[in-house]
């Protein structure tokens, strides 16, 4: 191969490598990216059906109720406006609690509930995960709600 | 007073710094002498300084002094003493001190063990640490000092989050920062090099060895990190695709490239600007994660709405360490060349694709990790990236890698034919895909499970593993060959040949665990009624109910597991659930029964019942995880073999010879 040929193969190749590497980056991210809503977004339908979706908020006072097998969790989660029905099972991160903040992860189904698989809450006492605090504020003041994540 | 004396220490490390970062430079340019001089002992001055000040905040931890904010917010009277130490690398502002800290060491050691090196490079590479030092305690002094003061003093501090208060972060930090730090050795011999214009195999052989150094920090670093989160977060998993994490993560694959980039530069003068390039990029990584990391941007965007002044500083920073670095490295790089030829298929064509598949996972990482924050800055609304997608990207990237990882250290510099690695390969090739087919079967059974599941995930990872170790193999085997005794065969060949061999094994061993605990890990998550007994596995898991310890700054429930297999009792588990006294927050304590082939992990989660004592408690089997971290320590030890290569140690002998000269102007 002449010098001219071979550099013009190592560019094909760095090329296609890279473009392999672009394309699975966004297929990946295609698939893996949960956007975020509040609870009056999902009572106003905005959210996903069929999709993984994140929701903040704090866990409502009183809401949270245990199966007989003691690892199914249902409770209600509330940015003071409107309150979503949660089903989760397994075992609950060192800092739920209700009346504090929480994120979680999960689908709507047809029952009507958020069946979530994570649960996180990844703050101190005194602090809330910024998607909780979001959601408190945005319902508070409605007409703040500008962009919505689409 | 102490800590007065900690910033005003500060100060004139900064003063220190500036100097430094001006005079020698310039006195390289003139080739003026007395001006590079001045280099050394400006470098011990600052690491002298910067030494008391974070003496002055170790003691202000130790004194429990809490009129000053920072030791108000990250420590406790009860605080045992060897958590208030590591306190002081508890929060933004004394991670930072850390790392100035660790910036002036690595200098000072750069200024000892440099005897060696012509003057105007000794010159340019303190100077270009002694910039990045001026930007880090600037950023310290002006934003986040660690030594405000606190009026009136709080009666007590508000604790260490109890998450960190554990002997793995005691020490997973400082090595971690070692590393990141370490970066900005190959960093300023980068600049150095393109400054002088001379970028050659004697400057690739200087700075290897710290480049591998600091690698191997950061290699332990992040699998102390890993480690502690495998015990200590209570869910059983040792790597979360977390922020924070892929902060540490992201430099560490520049920097794996970069060592690779540096040995072809040495032995062959090839890929000069790639090694000036991959130098610039691990050290803006390595600032990156720092800032990421405890800035407090990763929780939030709008953390940095409350003090805008923190992050306007530190991406102006990042904007001139990365755009300055480019633009000397356009001016300068066509001076440098691009160094020796080489063919298709060759070893520097090997180690090139390697890089680049490194800096394409590096970059892939760096998108998962970002985008949501730049989403979120631009207003399009919060959203997650999770680990699917990592894995996603990851694994193919990998495959790939691994599989000329076995080939590099086979094929030969510059030219090579393609039936020749063939036919050295073949054997080692069919050995690994057979081994990788036979051995699922049995699992199962070995490791005492009900199903003896069997995927293609297990032998694709099994499959690489046994590749790396049987391209291994068939090195040694030629490399041992030839005359003498088998002794002196073996002492022949270098120490960084061990090195990288031992490294390469580390990888292998690493596949194979996380090939392993990913293939056929048992986990559940049940509830357990005092007497009650779950199977796991083939092990049987009787809880007996939960009693009250105290801690010297917590209370804890402290289940009490026993396990059992094939009726032959293996001990008990001891899992803690703990309340701090100080910040009110829960902890999960995990019990980890370690073993070679298996670990047995139980951790509590909530009470059910108060009434008969019922737990929600997560059982665990998790088969070869040890392997994973056992696999990162033999890559660090690799590191370690191949800095101790006589190569390096020559250079500093004959420099013994010379060295009353060179040490006159101390």
């Amino acid at each position: 191969m002449k010098p001219r040929q071979k550099r013009a193969l190592f560019i094909i190749v760095g090329i296609a490598a890279v473009g392999l590497a672009v394309g699975l980056v966004l297929n990946a991210l295609k698939d893996n990216v949960s956007l975020y809503f509040t609870p009056t977004q999902v009572y106003n339908k905005e959210a996903p059906q069929n999709r993984n979706f994140r929701i903040g908020g704090l866990v409502e006072a009183g809401s949270v109720k245990r199966e007989k097998d003691g690892l199914t969790v249902h409770f209600m989660i509330t940015d003071l406006k409107r309150s979503l029905p949660v089903v989760y099972k397994g075992i609950l991160p060192d800092l739920f609690k209700e009346g504090k903040g929480v994120v979680a992860q999960g689908k709507m189904e047809a029952d009507g509930q958020m069946h979530v698989s994570e649960v996180l809450a990844k703050h101190d006492e005194n602090y809330m995960p910024p998607e909780a605090k979001d959601a408190l504020k945005r319902a508070a003041a409605p007409q703040v709600v500008a962009p919505v994540a689409k | 007073m102490i800590p007065e004396l900690g910033h005003f220490s500060l100060i004139i490390a900064l003063f220190l710094g500036m100097i430094l970062g001006v005079l020698p430079i310039l006195g390289a340019a003139r080739n003026n002498s007395v001006l590079m001089g001045v280099a050394r002992p400006l470098a011990y001055g600052q690491f002298v300084f910067v030494s008391l000040a974070f003496s002055a905040l170790a003691y202000a931890f130790l004194a429990n002094d809490f009129s000053v904010l920072y030791v108000a917010e990250h420590s406790n009277s009860h605080l045992p003493g060897q958590y208030r130490f590591a306190a002081i690398w508890g929060g933004h502002e004394g991670s930072l001190l850390l790392w100035a800290l660790f910036l002036s060491v690595w200098t000072a050691a750069v200024a000892i063990f440099s005897r060696h090196l012509p003057e105007e490079m000794v010159a340019r590479v303190l100077g270009v640490m002694g910039l990045i030092s001026v930007g880090f305690i600037m950023f310290m002094l002006f934003t986040s000092s660690p030594f405000t003061r606190l009026l009136p003093a709080a009666a007590d501090g508000q604790d260490l989050n109890p998450l960190l208060q554990d002997p793995g972060l005691v020490i997973h930090p400082p090595m971690l920062y070692m590393g990141y730090v370490g970066f900005s050795v190959a960093y300023a011999f980068a600049i150095s090099a393109l400054l002088g214009g001379k970028l050659d195999a004697t400057w690739a052989r200087w700075s290897r060895p710290w480049t591998t150094v600091a690698w191997v920090f950061m290699t332990i670093g992040i699998m102390l990190g890993s480690g502690w989160a495998y015990y200590e977060l209570g869910w059983g998993g040792w790597w979360f695709w977390d922020p924070v994490e892929n902060a540490s993560f992201m430099p560490w694959l520049l920097g794996t490239a970069l060592i690779h980039s540096l040995a072809v530069t040495e032995k062959r003068g090839a890929f000069k600007s790639w090694t000036v390039l991959l130098a610039i990029g691990a050290f803006s990584l390595s600032l990156l994660g720092t800032f990421l990391v405890r800035s407090g941007v990763l929780t939030s965007v709008h953390s940095f709405a409350a003090d805008p002044k923190r992050g306007i500083f530190i991406l102006s920073f990042l904007v001139l360490v990365i755009g300055a670095s480019l633009l000397l490295f356009a001016w300068r790089a066509p001076k440098v060349g691009l160094g020796g030829k080489f063919d298709i298929l060759s070893r520097e064509s090997l180690l090139l694709s390697n890089n680049v598949l490194l800096s394409v996972a590096s970059a892939s990482v760096f998108i998962g990790t970002l985008y949501p924050l730049f989403m979120d800055a631009l207003g399009y609304g919060k959203l997650s990236v999770g680990p699917p997608y990592f894995e996603a990207v990851f694994v193919p990237l990998m495959i790939p890698m691994v599989f000329m990882m076995g080939l590099g250290p086979l094929a030969r510099w510059k030219k090579m034919s393609v039936p020749d690695l063939a036919r050295r390969v073949q054997w080692g090739f069919a050995s690994a895909l057979v081994l990788a087919l036979i051995l699922p079967l049995s699992m199962g059974r070995f490791l005492s499970l009900e199903s003896n599941k069997f995927s293609a995930m297990v032998v694709l990872g099994l499959l690489m593993a046994f590749w790396i170790i049987a391209s291994l193999v068939i090195s040694l085997k030629q490399r041992w060959s030839g005359q003498g005794t088998f002794m002196a065969r073996v002492r022949r060949q270098s120490m960084s040949y061990y090195g990288m061999q031992a490294a390469h094994l580390g990888m292998a061993i690493f596949i194979i665990g996380v090939t392993l605990v990913k293939g056929y890990e048992t986990e559940r998550d049940v509830r357990m009624n005092v007497g009650d007994t779950v199977m796991a596995g083939g092990f049987e898991f009787r809880f007996k109910g939960v009693t009250q310890t105290a801690g010297p700054n917590y209370t804890a429930s402290t289940g009490h597991v026993l396990v059992y297999q094939d009726g032959r009792s293996l001990g008990e588990l001891l899992p803690e659930k703990r309340q701090y006294n100080a910040s009110g927050m829960p902890m999960t304590d995990a019990s980890i029964q370690p073993g070679v082939f298996r670990d047995l992990y139980v951790s509590l989660g909530e009470p059910i019942s108060e009434s008969d004592g019922a737990w929600a408690v997560r059982v665990y089997i998790k088969p070869f995880v040890d392997w994973i971290w056992a696999g990162c320590l033999l890559m660090g030890l690799g590191g370690i073999l191949a800095v101790s290569d006589r190569r390096y140690r020559i250079h500093k002998k004959a420099v013994l010879a010379t060295a009353p000269q060179s040490s006159i102007h101390i």
